[in-house]
Parts: C-alpha cells; sequence; structure tokens
C-alpha cells in the first residue's frame, strides 16, 4: 500500500513536471514573428537538433533546405532558403517561430507547420493516405522544435 | 548540382535573396533547360507551349520530360527502349481478345486501334454514353460492361493502365485539347480548387510544388510542372505503368493526407483541371520517369 501510495505520488508529481515544462500548440504565443518563450524548460540539444533535421523521418528539413555544415546528409533540396547562416539572420525567438508555425511569420510560405495539431484539410496518417486514427500529434514534439532551434543557433555565416 | 543560367534564374535569385534579408522567403520557380524531343529519330513533341488563356496559370508549359536526366530522356526516345512499350503490346493483343458474354472484343466494334487516334488529347470530356465528365477509364470500362458484357477492370490495374496506353499512342504529337465548355465547367471549377487546396498535415497543395516550385530539387528529386500530357507514365521506381490517379494519390499522400480514391469525383475532376492546364502541349505517352 505505501510502495503503491508512493508510485502514485511519482506519477503524479511526473505528469505535473511534464504539463509545467511543455507549451502545447495552441498556447504558443506569437509576437511580431517571434515566440520569446521557449516550448520547454529543457534548453535545446544542437547535437540532437541537427539529427532532426537531416533525417527523412524526423524533420527532414533537408528535402527542402541546404545546409553546407551537413555534407554527410546527400540530397539538400532548394525549395526554401539555404540555412547557412541562419543563426545570425535570425533571433532564437525568431528561429522558434519559423519552426514551429512558418505560416505565422511567412503567411505564403509551403513550408509546413512543425508544432500544430490542426485544423487540416482531409488530414491523414502518416504517410499511409488512410484517415487518422484520432486527434494528430504535431510533427516534431515541443522539444524537438528546441533542438532544432539551438543547432540553427550554431549556423554561422 | 547543375544550375541554370537564365536571365530569369539570374533575377529570380537575386530578388529571392533580397527578399529573404529583408526578413520573407520567396524562392520562384525555375525553367528547365530546354531541347527537343524527337520519338523514333522522326516524330517530334511539342515539349513547351505558351499556356491556354483562361485555363493555366502558368507562364511557359513543360513537359515532364524536359525535367529529367538525359538517359531517362532518352528512353523515352526510342520505342525499343521506351519500357511503356511492353506494356502497349500486351494491350494490342487485349484489343483482340474476345470477352464477356456478348461475344466481343475492342477491335469487333472499333476495328483498329488506330481508331482511337485523338482520343487521348481530348479526354477527359462529356461522354454522349455515359451522361457524364467521363475519363479515357471510364469508357473502357463502359464498354466492357455494357457492349461487351464482360468485368469491369480495376481503375489503375495493369490491364487499364495498359490498354489506356495503348489509346494515348494513337494520339502521340497531337496537341491535348480538352475542352472547359459549359457542360463540365462545375467541374474544371472543382477540379482548380483541389488543386490549390493545401492537404494533409504538411499542407500542401499540388500549385505548391508543381506551379510554385518546378524545376527544383526536393531532396533528389526534381519537380516537374506535374503535366499529365505523358502518362500513362512508366516509372524505373516501379518498374511498370502508372496511371494519372494513381499518381494523383501518391501526390496527396505525400502530403500527409487522407488520400481521394482513383476513380472517385475528386480525381476525375481534378484531372480535367489538370489536363487543361496542359493545353497546347503534346499528348507523349506512354513515358518513361523516375
Amino acid at each position: 500500500m505505501k510502495r503503491a501510495m508512493l508510485s502514485m505520488a511519482i506519477l503524479v508529481a511526473g505528469t505535473v513536471t511534464a504539463t509545467a515544462a511543455e507549451i502545447a500548440p495552441n498556447d504558443v504565443v506569437f509576437n511580431d514573428g517571434a515566440v520569446e518563450t521557449p516550448l520547454t524548460d529543457k534548453p535545446g540539444d544542437p547535437a540532437a537538433g541537427r539529427k532532426v533535421v537531416g533525417t527523412k523521418s524526423l524533420g527532414n528539413c533537408v528535402a527542402c533546405h541546404q545546409v553546407s555544415e551537413m555534407s554527410d546528409v546527400p540530397f539538400h533540396g532548394e525549395i526554401g532558403p539555404s540555412l547557412d547562416g541562419a543563426g545570425d539572420r535570425y533571433t532564437e525567438a525568431e528561429l522558434r517561430a519559423i519552426i514551429a508555425d512558418a505560416k505565422k511569420v511567412f503567411p505564403d510560405t509551403v513550408m509546413p507547420s512543425f508544432y500544430k495539431t490542426g485544423p487540416y484539410i482531409r488530414p491523414g496518417k502518416a504517410f499511409t493516405g488512410k484517415a487518422p486514427d484520432g486527434p494528430l500529434p504535431p510533427l516534431l514534439s515541443a522539444q524537438q522544435i528546441e533542438d532544432v532551434v539551438a543547432y540553427l543557433k550554431t549556423l554561422k555565416e | 548540382m547543375k544550375k541554370r543560367v537564365t536571365l530569369k534564374g539570374a533575377a529570380a535569385a537575386a530578388m529571392a535573396t533580397a527578399v529573404f534579408a529583408a526578413g520573407t522567403s520567396v524562392l520562384a520557380e525555375q525553367d528547365p533547360t530546354v531541347k527537343e524531343m524527337v520519338v523514333n529519330g522522326e516524330e517530334v513533341m511539342t515539349v513547351v507551349a505558351d499556356p491556354q488563356p483562361g485555363v493555366s496559370e502558368l507562364d511557359k508549359l513543360y513537359d515532364g520530360w524536359l525535367f529529367r536526366s538525359e538517359e531517362t530522356q532518352a528512353l523515352q526516345m526510342d520505342d525499343f527502349e521506351n519500357p511503356g512499350m511492353i506494356f502497349v503490346e500486351q494491350a494490342e493483343e487485349m484489343w483482340n481478345t474476345v470477352e464477356g458474354s456478348e461475344g466481343k472484343s475492342c477491335a469487333s466494334c472499333h476495328g483498329d486501334p488506330s481508331s482511337m487516334k485523338g482520343v487521348r488529347a481530348t479526354y477527359p470530356k462529356m461522354s454522349p454514353s455515359l451522361g457524364k465528365l467521363a475519363t479515357i477509364e471510364m469508357e473502357v470500362n463502359n464498354c466492357r460492361e455494357n457492349r461487351m458484357g464482360a468485368e469491369p477492370w480495376k481503375y489503375t490495374g495493369g490491364k487499364m493502365t495498359a490498354m489506356n496506353a495503348l489509346i494515348t499512342l494513337q494520339s502521340r504529337g497531337m496537341p491535348v485539347d480538352v475542352k472547359v465548355d459549359d457542360a463540365v465547367r462545375a467541374n474544371w471549377e472543382h477540379g482548380k480548387e483541389l488543386y490549390y487546396a493545401r492537404t494533409g498535415q504538411l499542407e500542401l497543395s499540388c500549385a505548391n510544388c508543381h506551379e510554385q516550385h518546378y524545376g527544383e530539387r526536393i531532396r533528389a528529386d526534381m519537380l516537374s510542372q506535374g503535366q499529365i500530357n505523358g502518362f500513362p507514365a512508366y516509372r524505373l521506381k516501379n518498374g511498370k505503368l502508372n496511371s494519372v490517379h494513381a499518381r494523383f494519390k501518391g501526390c496527396v499522400r505525400d502530403t500527409r493526407a487522407e488520400t481521394y480514391k482513383p476513380g472517385s469525383q475528386a480525381f476525375i475532376d481534378l484531372e480535367l483541371y489538370v489536363a487543361t492546364r496542359g493545353n497546347g502541349l503534346s499528348v507523349t505517352g506512354p513515358s518513361v520517369r523516375n
């Protein structure tokens, strides 16, 4: 009984921590093309962010953007601007806004909104072509967004 | 990777840089290197054309062939090298095969496949016998079910797509001339709406890639204008002929969307819009693509 109580306490504490640490997609505050408040209270990890940027099943940013620093990853796209020097051109808050929901910064951009849960036109279950089973999670998690921001900050001219 | 140095490309790049520095991101489409497509050393195809006013938002029409590698282009210029022709041969056999309760083949009513000359250039269109906007696939199944008394073929199946290729080949070199008249205008408007709808979790429309960014690479693939004058298309990727609706489905799926079904009204209407958007290019199918 005592043990059960203890695990419950840990569970509750864990839940509370997770909730407190993350800003949900709909609660992100965009102000003049910037999101000042980090989406999590754990600082972004540039190495983890680099992986998200270069991995097809994660952010797959290189599908559209060229990054000179990432020459180990083949076939960079040319749909969006090069990410070289992104850390010089934009502040951390601007980078966070663009990655979380680029349409809030550049209304006509073709760039997907990575921290958004809808509404969508004909949302599907990943790349199956089928209807989703339930509400869709954002394309990237709050922590992944912070990791990508941390990585992009390292891209200096 | 090779970048074309054209005035338009250079100006667009300069503009993009300037605009980008100011804080918005606008990169323009890139025109492909224009070359001549001559099939079997004698049939000259129109692979660049001016759009028909009022039905296309493009400045210039480019056959998807122009966006492919020289090796792939060469395959399409020689019928002995074009793998799509194997399926055309199979379809010729089917054309002459009696099937169904009425004891008929395609040839029983239509004679030689060359009687289909011009058909592919004008479809989809209002079908007198079906009384609605029809694709070639719908006409084939109409014949099979109502004239031959045979089982319909699967819309994007191998037999259907091969037969479509045989029919398409009869119009090769003719300009696509799909009509937008009052009878199909509502369908066309619906198709256009679908063309610009940003579907799925990636919120991408057909236009986002094939109008705004053709000639640019998405990962290793170069985006074309998404013209359908070359369909059915033999894809090196899957080693078979691919129909227009199968390609539509693949594209919509890739936006992380719930797709429409091949043969659905949505895709029929979308095919009408996309076909008219390429009016003026030659029918070039069966084509060879990545």
